[in-house]
């Protein structure tokens, strides 16, 4: 993990989402330099929580915000911009953890997670790129060429979320950047690729959505068999997407469906989460 | 053997939950769980179970259950009542706030909701399978309950076998939430509001649509005017049960136990703890109100009602079953009820 020193020009924000939450708001933009610090207070939430339960903590579990009890937390969720913290206010003072966040954000660093790095297969065929023609065409480039900017370009996930198992990723380059559909789709076939404004994402099932769709992956985004990780993705990730033919797409699904693919052939770097 | 219940008829909206499924919201997994933790812990401890076991949440018609093998004791908690079919027996009347022992062969219809929600509680839970650590239905993504989905017929429950030699029955007095406003925090995005309309929002009633489901309840009353149109639209930030974002169109939404993780509408308020299970009552053409309070007033609130509730859980005394709900035990030609 590469960490470093945050820049606190802009102050943070506690925000409180009800009695069961706070939000810690860096800023309300999308940008990198803000996510790092999202990050940032992330890691060093789950280190207080670590040395607070006495998993590899010190002796006497003196985390890095001193005796606070981190016991009541039953969520996370990083965003672009913020750090929401659940908490059972049965369990734990919410006043109290509001203040020892504020003072964890004041200390952490940024931390531009070294996530995994992923090649992901995606196939391009007409048949799952609904909106790939009017995107090339309302750019004024060939269809080759979208795929070849879609395939030479490393999207970062900012985060998981609208539904299990969706990646909001940057990178998107400024030349394919477009607005939402005006009328979103009523059924967006799962696994579909698509882009709207700056993001790219995958979809992990059927669903509603306004996103252009650019192609389709083999790989599942969400299985909720996998105990451990049922996201294939995690805030912090880097993805680049490997454009396949048809048939190879195909024996991927295939394998998928059935559980015998291996989903790390598809790391190039595991990153150190 | 453990216990088996048949579903004979789905019913409509009628879903396996438990007290929800934590810790997996930064990868975009809705909490779910019962909409109204409350009556569902009512349920439980008229079983006699723990208060997290899964129920199953009755919306609106309730489903036809048989014991496939049991006995099974179970209790219903909520606005909701039963009727027993005995095979060789006349029906019988099963009333909620009461536990009853099913055996083999009992099919027990559970009628209909005016609205919001209901609980049927099984002795040691229903016990499907746990996924995500938790046994509660989130349709979206498919995922607990059977098969991710709602209750339809033909569905197996397992539960556990009621096995102690005890023909007594448990029971309550039905409980009650309260009225009075919905009692709310302001924020996080409050300033994103008009100052008149924030005010308006606190002192104005406002009408529960039709549009309900587990992820949300549209609202319907006076507009609520963003301090600019831009204000309208949020980087997406996180979301919880109870919120309220209102969108461009300045009609309010709460979020319910199915809501997304995270929302891109700011949030004018948020319902505290101690009300969200009140949610779950809500009825298309009900009026609510709105009222702010603080930090300590929410905290008090929720030691209220949790002190409220073991009071309730205190009161749950014994009695003696019906003649008629007894069963007939073939092998010792006893009339008995263990």
């Amino acid at each position: 993990m590469e960490s470093g020193a945050a820049d606190h020009s802009v102050p943070v924000r506690l925000l409180a989402l009800g009695d069961t939450a706070w939000t810690i708001e860096f800023g309300t933009r999308i940008d990198p330099s803000l996510h790092a610090r999202v990050l940032g207070l992330a890691d060093a939430l789950e280190q207080a929580r670590r040395a607070g339960s006495g998993e590899g903590g010190r002796e006497g579990g003196e985390g890095a915000a001193g005796h606070e009890d981190y016991a009541g937390i039953v969520d996370v969720v990083p965003t672009f911009r913020s750090l929401t913290v659940h908490f059972n206010p049965l369990l734990i003072d919410g006043q109290r953890l509001g203040k020892a966040l504020l003072r964890l954000a004041a200390a952490a660093g940024t931390a531009s997670r070294k996530g995994r790095h992923w090649r992901i297969p995606v196939c391009f065929d007409e048949e799952f790129a609904p909106d790939l023609n009017e995107l090339a065409q309302s750019k004024g480039l060939s269809r080759e060429a979208v795929i070849a900017l879609m395939s030479e370009t490393t999207f970062t996930v900012y985060l998981i979320g609208f539904m299990p198992g969706f990646p909001y990723m940057g990178g998107l380059p400024a030349l394919l950047e477009t607005p939402r559909l005006a009328s979103p789709r009523k059924a967006v076939p799962a696994r579909s690729l698509a882009i709207a404004g700056a993001m790219c994402a995958v979809y992990p099932w059927q669903s509603p959505g306004g996103w252009r769709l650019l192609g389709k992956t083999p790989v599942p985004m969400f299985s909720a068999g996998n105990a451990q990780s049922p996201s294939l993705l995690a805030s912090g990730d880097r993805v680049c997407w490997q454009a396949v033919d048809r048939p190879l797409y195909l024996e991927i699904e295939a394998s998928a469906q059935v559980g015998s693919f291996e989903l790390d052939s598809l790391l190039l770097t595991p990153g150190d989460t | 053997m453990s216990g088996v219940i048949e579903v004979i008829d789905g019913g409509i909206g009628n879903s396996i939950q438990d007290a929800g499924r934590f810790g997996f919201r930064h990868i975009g997994v809705a909490v779910s769980g019962s909409l109204d933790t409350l009556l569902a812990r009512c349920a439980n401890a008229l079983v006699g179970n723990g208060p997290d076991c899964a129920c199953i949440e009755i919306r609106a018609l309730g489903p036809t259950l048989e014991v496939r093998h049991g006995l099974v004791r179970v209790a219903l908690a909520g606005d909701v009542g039963a009727l027993l079919r005995r095979v060789g027996g006349a029906a019988l009347d099963v009333p909620a706030w009461t536990s009853i022992t099913l055996a083999t062969q009992d099919v027990l219809e559970i009628g209909s909701l005016p609205g919001g929600t209901a609980n049927l509680a099984v002795s040691g839970g229903i016990d499907s399978p746990l996924q995500l650590g938790s046994r509660s239905t989130y349709q979206r993504a498919m995922i607990g309950g059977i098969d991710g989905r709602p209750l339809v017929t033909g569905n197996l429950l397992p539960c556990s076998v009621h096995a102690r030699r005890d023909y007594r029955e448990y029971r309550a007095e039905p409980w009650s939430h309260g009225d009075g406003p919905i009692r709310v925090i302001r924020g996080p995005q409050a300033e994103h509001f008009q100052a008149e309309s924030l005010e308006l929002f606190l002192n104005s009633a406002y009408q529960v649509t039709p549009q309900i489901d587990r992820m949300g309840v549209r609202l319907q009353g006076p507009q609520l005017l963003h301090v600019t149109p831009e204000a309208a639209d949020i980087v997406s930030d996180g979301v919880t049960p109870g919120t309220i974002q209102v969108p461009g169109d300045g009609q309010p939404i709460i979020l319910l136990a199915d809501c997304q993780t995270v929302g891109g509408y700011p949030k004018i308020a948020t319902v505290i703890a101690a009300d969200v299970p009140r949610l779950a009552h809500l009825q298309p053409g009900q009026n609510i109100r709105f009222c702010a309070v603080n930090a300590h007033q929410a905290r008090q609130a929720l030691l209220e009602r949790e002190a409220r509730w073991a009071a309730w859980a205190r009161g749950i005394t014994f009695a003696l079953p019906n003649a008629d709900a007894l069963y007939n035990d073939p092998s010792s030609g006893w009339v008995c009820a263990d």
